[in-house]
């Protein structure tokens, strides 16, 4: 190596040097060690002990794991597209030509930026079903079903119902997604009116530009959003810890991190945990590898394919 | 000139109302008296009453709202200098040096952000446990200063716009690496430092995870720690317990109305990317 070249090493090592002591302390080593864990049994009081697969075997045969799977999974799959939906046509609807944009911009992001503590603790009150304001709202609604002959509908019990009290909570994301709006609206601005005024030309209908010129040209935000949107939605935990007790009705809201969190620090199986973690990262992998390969040919990247 | 359609503007207003009315049940239920709290159906008009705010200042309420005030202001000024000095170091170092490794370590980083925090969360306790951190705001704190994967690359991002002329000059005139990032780029970078410090500042505010392991006395509590103990506790008090999320929820959107840019280009600079 040159003396020069030794020179910007040095330089370049002394710059990263915050980042390379946190990567190497507290990604990559924690990486290791979680790796290692997953294959011992740890109560933190006793030093670990080799157990090789056990860990894995016996979350194959954990009840609670198979439903902590399944009740992210839902959670994941409803609110998710269904945030992703509701941002999209919020922008929409903003981008249109309208008078006191920014009022309507700033009343549709305000909820995003709620702590989601307090919005937690808010909502439990929202979904309160004998005093909250939401069954107030729906009692019209069920109302007018029940005048239909044999038909007896009641708003439901939300958070108290093994039922609705996901539903609740996905609900209850749809309110934060401003911050995804804000990045679809700034990605609409950024359509060139001109390829409108060729779809005008052709006579195509709203809804055809839309489809035709709208989200091709937006598509590589909706798949960011969507990649993000998956990985934030597989570790859901906040909002169960705090409006369901940590699972319940019963275990219907016990969330996948909600059941890693309790291993860990209620349980102190810290083995068991470390294995439920590599195993959401592999999911997570898994998944984001997926989204890349189905979507890659439906989104437009302007100036070729890729960087 | 065309201002819209009608619909279009009956369409937000309707949505509008739908969105803000759980900011509205906050507020009404903060003030609202106890015996019209438990109503049916909901009372609307009444005379508000500041009973639940006040019993939130009792030196004997379970909700310390100044000490978990100030406690999450210590954290949060911390993560704000914190993240601002060494992320913004390290990305000096992947903009605008030149060093064997540097690529790798770049994309090496950038993989990081794809890890669930989940992964290296159990060991990193352990390790704080063995520094005998726990129940300190050490945990929450210290990590901030080895720079955080997101900010270093919004930054890095920022920091290839500034020209190189200007480097360069610098550089004839003798000054070292460190003077030109601190005093050349670094002021012309006062825009995308805002936004850094906005989020870190955002990020500690509503942190609830690393308070919730590492903090176990209530005298070291952060608002959000608080506030989900207060209300495992007091579950039925929605008087006090709207308040107290209020209180939390107020600084935010005053600080939204002062910082609007930063808010909406921190959003946007989290989706170029995309």
């Amino acid at each position: 190596m040159t003396p020069s070249r030794k020179r910007d090493l040095k330089l370049g090592l002394f710059f990263a040097s915050p980042y390379i002591v946190g990567f190497l302390g507290l990604t990559l080593l924690p990486l290791i060690a979680s790796f290692c864990f997953s294959f011992a049994d740890y109560d933190i009081f006793n030093p670990p002990k080799w157990i090789g697969l056990e860990n894995f075997t016996k979350l194959g045969q954990d009840r609670l794991f198979w439903i902590s799977l399944w009740n992210t999974a839902f959670f994941t799959v409803f609110a998710v597209p269904l945030g992703m939906t509701v941002a999209f046509l919020l922008a929409l609807l903003l981008n249109r030509k309208m008078i006191a944009r920014p009022v309507f911009r700033t009343i549709f992001f305000l909820p995003s930026i709620v702590p989601l503590v307090a919005a937690s603790v808010l909502w439990v009150w929202v979904f309160n079903s004998q005093y909250g304001y939401l069954n107030w709202a729906l009692q019209p609604v069920c109302n007018v079903f029940n005048l239909i002959p044999g038909v007896h509908t009641a708003a439901p019990n939300w958070l108290q119902s093994p039922t609705w009290a996901k539903p609740a909570l996905v609900i209850m994301n749809v309110w934060g997604v401003g911050g995804t709006m804000v990045l679809y609206l700034a990605a609409l601005q950024d359509v060139p009116q001109t390829l409108y005024e060729v779809a005008d030309l052709d006579g195509a209908s709203s809804w055809r530009k839309v489809w035709h010129v709208t989200l091709p040209m937006v598509s590589p935000i909706l798949f960011f959003t969507l990649v993000m949107g998956l990985i934030g939605a597989l570790q859901v935990f906040t909002q169960a810890y705090i409006m369901t007790k940590g699972g319940q009705p019963g275990v219907s809201t016990l969330f996948y991190c909600l059941y890693l969190f309790q291993n860990a620090f209620e349980y102190f199986r810290l083995g068991y945990a470390s294995a439920m973690a590599w195993i959401l990262f592999a999911i997570i992998g898994v998944i984001t590898a997926i989204v890349f390969k189905a979507t890659g040919r439906f989104i437009y990247y302007e100036g070729g394919t890729g960087e | 000139m065309k201002r819209g359609s009608l619909l279009t503007h009956v369409m937000a207003a309707a949505l509008s109302l739908v969105f803000l009315f759980p900011f509205v049940w906050l507020l009404a239920s903060a003030v609202k008296p106890n015996e019209l709290l438990k109503q049916w159906p909901p009372v609307w008009v009444f005379t508000p009453t500041l009973e639940h705010l006040r019993e939130l200042f009792q030196p004997d309420s379970p909700f310390q709202f100044w000490q978990f005030l100030l406690n999450t202001l210590y954290v949060c000024a911390f993560t704000v200098c914190g993240n601002l000095l060494s992320s913004s170091m390290v990305a000096y170092g992947f903009a605008r040096l030149r060093w064997p490794g540097r690529d790798l370590l770049f994309y090496a980083m950038l993989g990081t952000m794809m890890v669930p925090a989940q992964t290296m969360m159990i060991p990193i306790f352990l390790l704080f446990r063995n520094l005998g951190w726990i129940d300190t705001f050490l945990p929450l704190t210290i990590p901030t200063l080895f720079g955080n994967a997101f900010f270093i690359f919004m930054l890095r991002q920022f920091f290839l716009t500034v020209p190189k002329d200007l480097l360069d000059a610098a550089r004839v005139d003798g000054h070292g690496e460190v003077a030109i990032w601190w005093r050349v780029v670094m002021p012309l970078s006062i825009p995308a430092l805002a936004v850094v410090g906005l989020f870190s500042f955002l990020g500690a505010w509503n942190d609830f995870i690393n308070p919730l392991i590492y903090l176990l006395d209530e005298t070291r509590y952060t608002l959000s720690l608080g506030l989900a103990m207060f209300q495992g506790q007091y579950e039925a008090q929605y008087g006090r317990l709207m308040a107290a999320s209020a209180l939390m929820t107020c600084p935010i959107v005053i600080l939204f109305f002062f910082a609007q840019r930063q808010f909406i280009e921190g959003i946007k600079m989290t989706g170029i990317k995309g």
